[in-house]
């Protein structure tokens, strides 16, 4: 079936041209509806107050880089997971931790807390050779041997770099280096649908919210995000403005957008309905690549951890970073808001997760405490809140 | 990335070179997988073989459990070394009946061909000449596009269609099924079912200002209930150390908080998203007697989001009570959408009801929802809802709070008891559930609160 008479050269480069030729049309479309930017629209709603947000939860027990965590639907408790084998669930909110899972191979790339808050589930990345996402179930037992418990659902060509239950604990979505994305039975581990469509690695998936269901984004280190239709397997929209990997997308609370994170140092926000990229986030002073990001509950902030050890919180709506939180000794792996929309989890290579929320909303203490501090010394009061 | 990537590019060229060793095996005319013939109406096509005997195969040569042996075959199929014959779209090895073929090893992917467009070109050709209209969409979206690329030598193309059309006509009747199935195979591989630029030029937008002002909308209606902008009342159990905002916002408290009530009317996804909202919601249609299309919208999401094994059994089960002719809670869909529902209901699958759940979810969204805000049933929960004064802690008191921090109730155990609840309602008559469910978050709230039985020390002693 080889073809005859032909230039090899000839075909590449139509090839490459025509490719072109189609890019640009399609981005002439999309721009044809582009009435108006975001930050026009955002001209009209008032400024945020000034942020102060605190970390003053850490949480340590893990011996090596804590590559992923997630919130139990209790809104206190949360499950990580590290490169030193282990998975732990804590109870942030006392920093107990209640259950450890030992796993004989390092390289746990990520984990999901199932949302009916009996099953945890742990993925095994290792080296190419156990390209398997397990599921646990929880149970009281303390002394129970968890690890044994685990049972194999997903198995992949290449590492699985993501993870995450739909909307019960009986089906499982994952990511993975083979540049596919898959849709499993939990129960009976069978591949219910599969999503071809990326070039290279899917490096995270997220789920629309429910209301809007049955729509999942990818992101991967073919610089595209995707957005696919669960049930047909088909990829509904695409979108390659990214100069880098894209380690991390999610969606905008209301399922219309989505947010992505990547290596090229900065965070867009990409409108669905209008279908193209409205906002991008980045600083000059920013130069390390963003590996994650996560809204809060009215989608007005958005908080992005990035390989230079800090989390940055943009607002959302008018492009410009909100505030910075420092405290991290190490690359941040992973964020994410509290179910109810209280705290961020966060998770980095320091080997601690950090819990932070907002001081600048209702609390007297240390609204007492800045006050007090402006009266004796103007000076002092700067240095103050920068120290914070 | 964390993982090496030339570390992850070895492993996966050693895995391609022992696939190709496996297949060879699988097909040893001896100790290979069974074949078997396979019949189409009156032709029969030898050389296939059932899922089940692959995967049995597999699970015997490897010593692994049935679950691995299919995974690993299901690798081969996504790679192309077997090919499925019914359901050929979808790469994967199911453990039963159907039936399979090997790849001819002139399409295996270690022949490492470079998969050229001109082939696929006269391939899509070929299927056009045998058959008009024989092409699905997206080979169509293809085929036009190859069209308008390789114009200038669309002769040749159309002409090496023709010749090979001809020689197939040539082959025996089984030899020509075989190959077609060989060679739809190898493209299903190599030119999956993508999104295409020209699809996605003619896709539907927005104007930007329609929905970028919905964005900024969202926002604005959600900032008094985001903890990071506004106050939490009374106070984030975080940032105080007292738990009482949760106790009073647990699932499937008795009495709302006025916050948590207000949500609900922000869209009819949020109230049904909120146990609390849908419980009040449910009352409201049992007043109104149209109860039954809440009941069916649960019932086809638990079908869409169950296990695989259970999914053909609820499918039924959800017929028989809302869409058989006098089902004792019959829902009162258009004929259309009915028509496509029961035959869907032939060959179920998970989103079989989907046409018939949107109706219903579209009908409620327009029509009960907005009826519900203003009744009696709403206006009463309103009214009873709470709003607690805001916290005021002294530095002492903080203190005290903090060194008060207990473990809460295991999310392990309150789900034990909703399921407990729920089987005994099912079983009796039926109930209030808000009543019902409302015990549990008090127990559980009495727990938090007057906290003596539980070892916290037990719990803070646990080692890993």
């Amino acid at each position: 079936m080889a073809c005859q008479g032909l230039q090899k050269g000839e075909t590449l480069e139509s090839l490459k041209r025509e490719s072109e030729t189609l890019k640009k049309k399609l981005e002439e479309e999309r721009n044809k509806l582009n009435d108006v930017e975001l930050h026009q629209v955002a001209e009209k709603v008032e400024v945020l107050s000034a942020l102060s947000i605190k970390t003053r939860r850490v949480l340590k027990g893990h011996g090596n880089k804590v590559l992923c965590m997630d919130w139990c639907k209790d809104k206190r408790r949360m499950v990580s997971s590290s490169q030193d084998g282990k998975v732990i669930v804590w109870d942030a909110f006392t920093l107990n931790k209640e259950h450890g899972v030992p796993l004989p191979c390092t390289w746990v790339l990520a984990c999901a807390y199932a949302p009916l808050r009996s099953l945890c589930l742990i993925m095994n990345g290792y080296l190419g050779l156990d390209n398997k996402c397990s599921v646990i179930p929880l149970s009281l037992d303390k002394n129970e041997n968890l690890a044994a418990k685990k049972k194999s659902v997903a198995m992949h060509t290449n590492y699985v770099s993501g993870c995450s239950f739909t909307n019960s604990d009986m089906q499982l979505l994952t990511s993975s280096g083979d540049g596919t994305c898959a849709l499993w039975d939990v129960e009976s581990g069978q591949l219910l649908q599969s999503f071809h469509g990326h070039t290279a690695d899917v490096l995270s998936l997220d789920l629309a919210p429910s209301e809007t269901g049955n729509t999942f984004v990818s992101g991967g280190c073919d610089m595209k995000a995707n957005v696919w239709d669960m049930r047909s397997g088909q990829n509904i929209q695409s979108f390659e403005s990214h100069e880098s990997d894209i380690n991390c997308v999610k969606y905008y609370p209301s399922g219309d957008a989505f947010a992505s994170a990547s290596d090229d140092a900065t965070c867009r926000f990409y409108d669905l309905r209008a279908d193209r990229e409205v906002a991008v986030y980045q600083k000059d002073s920013i130069i390390f690549g963003a590996s994650t990001c996560d809204f809060s509950l009215s989608g007005r902030l958005l908080f992005a951890g990035y390989n230079d050890y800090t989390i940055n919180v943009w607002d959302v709506l008018k492009g410009t970073r909100a505030t910075i939180l420092f405290g991290h000794e190490n690359r941040v792996s992973r964020v994410r808001v509290s179910p109810d929309g209280t705290a961020l989890g966060s998770a980095s290579w320091d080997s601690t997760l950090r819990v932070s929320w907002s001081f600048s909303t209702g609390s007297n203490y240390i609204f007492r405490f800045i006050k007090l501090l402006f009266w004796v010394n103007s000076r002092l009061v700067l240095e103050f809140t920068v120290a914070f | 990335h964390t993982v090496s990537p030339s570390l992850q590019g070895n492993a996966h060229r050693i895995h391609f070179l022992e696939n190709f060793k496996v297949v060879l095996e699988m097909q040893d005319p001896a100790t290979g997988v069974k074949l078997q013939p396979q019949r189409l109406v009156i032709t029969t096509i030898p050389h296939a073989i059932t899922g089940e005997d692959i995967v049995a195969w597999l699970a015997d040569r490897f010593q692994i459990d049935a679950q691995e042996a299919r995974s690993f075959g299901s690798m081969l199929v996504a790679l192309g070394y077997i090919y499925p014959i019914q359901d050929h779209k979808r790469l994967v090895v199911k453990p039963d009946a159907s039936l399979y073929r090997f790849q001819t090893p002139y399409f295996w992917p270690t022949q490492q061909w470079p998969v050229e467009d001109t082939d696929y070109a006269i391939y899509l050709a070929k299927r056009n000449i045998r058959k008009k209209g024989i092409l699905e969409l997206h080979e169509q979206e293809q085929y036009n596009r190859l069209h308008k690329w390789m114009n200038h030598k669309w002769d040749f193309i159309v002409m090496q269609a023709k010749e090979q059309y001809r020689a197939a006509k040539e082959r025996k009747k089984p030899d020509r099924v075989v190959f077609d199935c060989q060679e739809r195979a190898y493209w299903v591989v190599h030119r999956p079912p993508m999104i295409f630029t020209q699809q996605s030029i003619m896709r539907p937008r927005v104007k930007s200002s329609v929905s970028i002002g919905a964005l900024v909308k969202y926002c604005a209606t959600y900032k008094g209930h985001d903890p990071f902008l506004s106050k939490c009342l009374p106070s984030n159990p975080w940032l105080t150390d007292d738990v009482t905002y949760w106790a009073l916002n647990m699932p499937n408290v008795e009495i709302p908080t006025k916050m948590r009530v207000e949500r609900w009317t922000f869209s009819f996804g949020e109230l049904l998203s909120d146990p609390r909202g849908r419980d009040d919601f449910r009352l409201f249609l049992k007043k109104e007697f149209s109860g039954e299309n809440l009941a069916f919208w649960e019932g086809c999401e638990d079908l869409k989001w169950g296990t695989a094994a259970t999914m053909k059994e609820k499918a039924e089960q959800i017929y028989k009570t809302f869409l058989a002719r006098g089902a004792p809670r019959w829902i009162n869909i258009d004929g259309k959408t009915m028509e496509i529902t029961v035959k869907g209901l032939k060959h179920p699958h998970r989103y079989v009801l989907d046409a018939a759940q949107t109706h219903i979810y579209m009908l409620m969204k327009k029509d009960s929802y907005g009826r519900y805000l203003k009744s009696p049933v709403f206006k009463e929960t309103m009214k009873k809802a709470v709003c607690p004064e805001e916290h005021k802690f002294s530095d002492s008191q903080l203190e005290q709070n903090a060194r008060n921090r207990r473990p809460s109730l295991s999310p392990i155990i309150i789900r034990q008891q909703e399921q407990e609840q729920k089987a005994k309602m099912a079983a009796s008559a039926p109930v209030d559930i808000t009543q019902v469910m409302s015990k549990l978050s008090k127990q559980d709230f009495q727990i938090n609160t007057y906290r003596h039985i539980f070892d916290i020390f037990g719990n803070a002693c646990f080692k890993i």
